[in-house]
């Protein structure tokens, strides 16, 4: 039976079908749906959401040790987080197959970079898999978990929006179980002190070596002969834009990369006239190519920065022809249109809090998050981002380094699990005064609103204890702890005010659960009563979608609004009601 | 871009677009070709712009079109239509719904909607399908399913059989939402042929 699959949900079906125990990872998009998928085979597979994807890494890393196959999830930057994990796992190897699976975000679509994560694959000595539509990413993940048995290894199953978000049909496959043997105590194996490190590292170099002759014959990467005037070395994605765009040409498709298959580079080479390389982002496999001392053109015409599209690749034909390709532009009357950025929903709680900062002149260093979107117009109140957890940790940075404003910190509830918990002990411990708000809305909303360590679900659906934020703020040794709700506004105002003037450091939870996941909190949608209303716009200041100015009047959208009243708690002639 | 059938959804998160995608998709894979889709998720979803694409044919490589590629566009909001234009190919229908939805940066007082956009759209689509599939899916019993009759709308523009289309219907909405989802496909499939 063939369905029409995304991705993430082959990926899923994959981990079903190939007997996997275990499956763990981190929200991020475009990783997320993997493990969402997951769930619905959870009388096979155990899943969970760790609070970020080094625990994730390590815990699939524990299952793999007892035999058990599994899986860990994450976006690319979060193999940034599970990178300490990942060095040193390359060194202990795999007993139960062990695959991570990556999804980058080329052209950074929901992303704060584009990095490519294959270099990951070469940095550990990993092998990598590269599937270029969703049937591949099922097989993918199966080979994956027979590769990583076969060489002891954690394998690189990267993906990238386009592969993880478009849908293409799968034909299914039942379940093949496999059974863990259990802990075999080896510590020659399992343990990287110095003395039994040594023998380890030279075994990562033996392993890559005995790879290579297989990864040249392995049915993952092929080459499909056309016309050998042009032959064209591509991998995900770009290998269907190479098929639509170049379809005379003759294609090295490589679904396993790395370790580099340099026989087959080498043949395909030797049997086409001019060589080209077709890759988003970095120049991973075009390097190579070069240093085997093979000809070749890449990133001379294939751009480095985000990602390609089948008009990119025509782009790229035409500059290899010496033509000129006219550009299809937008129509004229399309510059002129509004934008229609992403907002924060109308009734979100983080408005509040953001039209509140904005009677202060302070510093707001902010995260990852729903709440990234309180730096755009008209709400402009967030200063900086930098990764998870660096909300908390560069207001101590800015503090210590003397900065002469007051600093704010501001975190999400799944962020500050994730890695605002250290930050938190190092303002407690090194004693700078930061005001830290921590943005509690009960569930981890960008992502699609996932469970977390605060929210009391698992993501099998199972009660568990709810983290206490406060406690934990408390053990950090933080005396000023506030937990408020933000859309009682004036007095979420006065306690900033406070707070400000307080040379001691302060954490508020500013706790109002999701609109969108937690309907118990919507109200009737408000009004505004033209014969009181002045006009004079300030409502239309916190940015809240239901709220319009047309024909010279505000009004509220009653479809969209959520009366959460901020509107009117802002109006100061009593308009709205 | 070889002998494949592109479809180009836009409009605003929330409209149900994405349900209007897997209708195509399941449509086309009935008629037994093969099919690949193309969602945006994450930010997008905030208020923002939402665009899907549906391909089908003997053999679909790409989930993206070019620019100029696709037979239909179909806009569930007007100023969306506008900023997907280039999509269209030549001789392309394109399904727009008379409906508008106000984006913040013109609440705030940034930007100003278009006048007169019933003018440009003309101008923008010599094959215009321009009607308010709101209130035609308030006639077959809820606004939800306006989605369902710009669906309707759309499938004139393809070349897909009529039982197909309801096949996938069937097979794609909850069963005590078929009725009222049928009813908006015919009444979308009618004005787009009037």
């Amino acid at each position: 039976m063939k369905e029409l699959l995304s991705g993430n949900e082959a990926i899923a079906r994959g981990v079903y079908e190939a007997g996997v125990r275990v499956a763990v990872g981190y929200p991020g998009t475009p990783s997320t749906e993997i493990l969402e998928n997951v769930e619905q085979y959870k009388e096979h597979v155990y899943c969970e959401w760790s609070p970020n994807e080094k625990v994730a890494f390590e815990v699939a890393a524990g299952a793999c040790l007892t035999g058990a196959r599994s899986i860990v999830t994450m976006k690319h930057v979060g193999l940034n987080v599970a990178a300490d994990p990942l060095m040193t796992l390359t060194y202990v190897g795999a007993v139960g197959g062990i695959v991570a699976i990556v999804a980058d975000d080329p052209g950074m679509h929901s992303s704060q970079n584009e990095q490519d994560s294959r270099q990951y694959a070469r940095f550990a000595k990993i092998p990598l898999l590269e599937p270029s539509d969703s049937e591949e990413a099922r097989d993918f993940l199966v080979a994956g978990m027979e590769i990583s048995e076969k060489f002891k290894t954690p394998v690189i199953l990267r993906t990238t929006t386009r592969i993880s978000h478009s849908r293409s049909l799968v034909e299914l496959h039942e379940r093949v179980e496999h059974t863990p043997q259990g802990f075999k105590k080896d510590p020659p194996r399992f343990v990287p002190i110095p003395a039994w490190a040594r023998p380890m590292r030279v075994r990562v170099e033996e392993r890559l070596r005995a790879m290579i002759p297989e990864v040249s014959a392995s049915a993952l990467n092929r080459i499909e002969w056309a016309n050998k005037d042009l032959g064209i070395i591509a991998c995900g994605v770009a290998y269907q834009y190479v098929k639509e765009v170049f379809p005379e040409a003759s294609v090295l498709k490589l679904g396993w990369p790395y370790p580099y298959p340099d026989d087959l580079i080498r043949q395909f080479a030797a049997g086409v006239k001019r060589l080209l390389v077709v890759e988003e982002l970095d120049d991973f496999l075009e390097e190579h190519v070069k240093a085997l001392g093979i000809a070749c053109d890449g990133k001379n015409f294939v751009p480095n920065i985000g990602e390609l599209s089948p008009m990119a690749l025509r782009r790229i034909r035409a500059k290899m022809e010496g033509k000129e390709l006219p550009q299809v532009l937008p129509v004229e009357e399309a510059s002129k249109l509004p934008p229609r950025p992403p907002v924060l929903c109308p009734s979100c709680p983080h408005r509040a809090v953001f039209s509140a900062l904005g009677k202060f002149d302070v510093v707001v260093t902010g995260d990852i998050g729903c709440y990234s979107l309180g730096v755009a117009a008209p709400l402009n109140r967030m200063d900086t981002i930098l990764c998870m957890g660096a909300g908390i940790s560069m207001a101590h940075g800015m503090k210590i380094a003397g900065e002469k404003k007051r600093v704010v910190g501001l975190v999400g509830d799944s962020t500050f699990f994730h890695s605002g918990i250290t930050a938190l002990l190092d303002i407690g411990y090194n004693k700078s005064a930061p005001v830290i708000i921590i943005l509690d809305n009960r569930v981890t909303a960008m992502t699609g609103h996932q469970d977390n360590p605060g929210s009391g679900l698992t993501l099998m659906g199972e009660p568990t204890h709810e983290a206490s934020i406060e406690e934990f703020a408390r053990a950090c040794g933080i005396k000023r702890v506030f937990m408020v709700d933000p859309l009682k506004y004036d007095a979420f105002i006065e306690l900033l005010k406070n707070s400000f003037e307080t040379p001691e450091p302060t954490v508020i939870i500013s706790r109002s659960p999701c609109i969108v996941h937690d309907h118990s909190g919507l109200k009737p949608a408000l009004k505004v009563n033209p014969d009181v209303c002045r006009t004079c716009k300030l409502c239309l200041k916190i940015g809240c979608p239901a709220l319009e100015f047309t024909e010279g009047h505000v009004r509220i959208n009653n479809l969209l609004c959520g009366g959460c009243s901020l509107c009117e708690q802002i109006c100061p002639f009593d308009a709205i009601s | 871009m070889n002998d494949c059938v592109s479809v180009f959804l836009t409009g605003v998160g929330g409209q149900g677009i994405l349900l209007a995608s897997e209708i195509i998709s399941n449509a086309a894979m009935l008629s037994g070709f093969d099919v690949k889709t193309n969602e945006v998720h994450g930010m997008a979803q905030r208020g923002g712009t939402v665009t899907a694409l549906v391909r089908y044919g003997p053999k679909v490589y790409s989930p993206l079109i070019c620019e100029g590629n696709a037979r239909v566009l179909c806009a569930f909001e007007m100023a969306e239509a506008i900023r997907a234009a280039h999509y269209l190919a030549p001789g392309g229908l394109a399904v727009v719904n008379q409906y508008r939805i106000i984006p913040v940066t013109v609440s705030s007082g940034s930007a100003v909607y278009p006048e007169n956009i019933q003018e440009t759209l003309r101008k923008c689509f010599p094959r215009l399908c321009y009607f308010d599939a709101t209130q035609k899916a308030i006639e077959a019993g809820t606004e939800k399913a306006a989605n369902v009759v710009l669906l309707g709308a759309t499938s004139v523009g393809l070349d897909l059989p009529e039982e197909t289309w309801l096949e996938a219907i069937r097979k794609t909405v909850k069963p005590k939402f078929l009725e009222v989802n049928l009813k908006a496909f015919a009444a979308g499939r009618a004005a787009a042929q009037s």
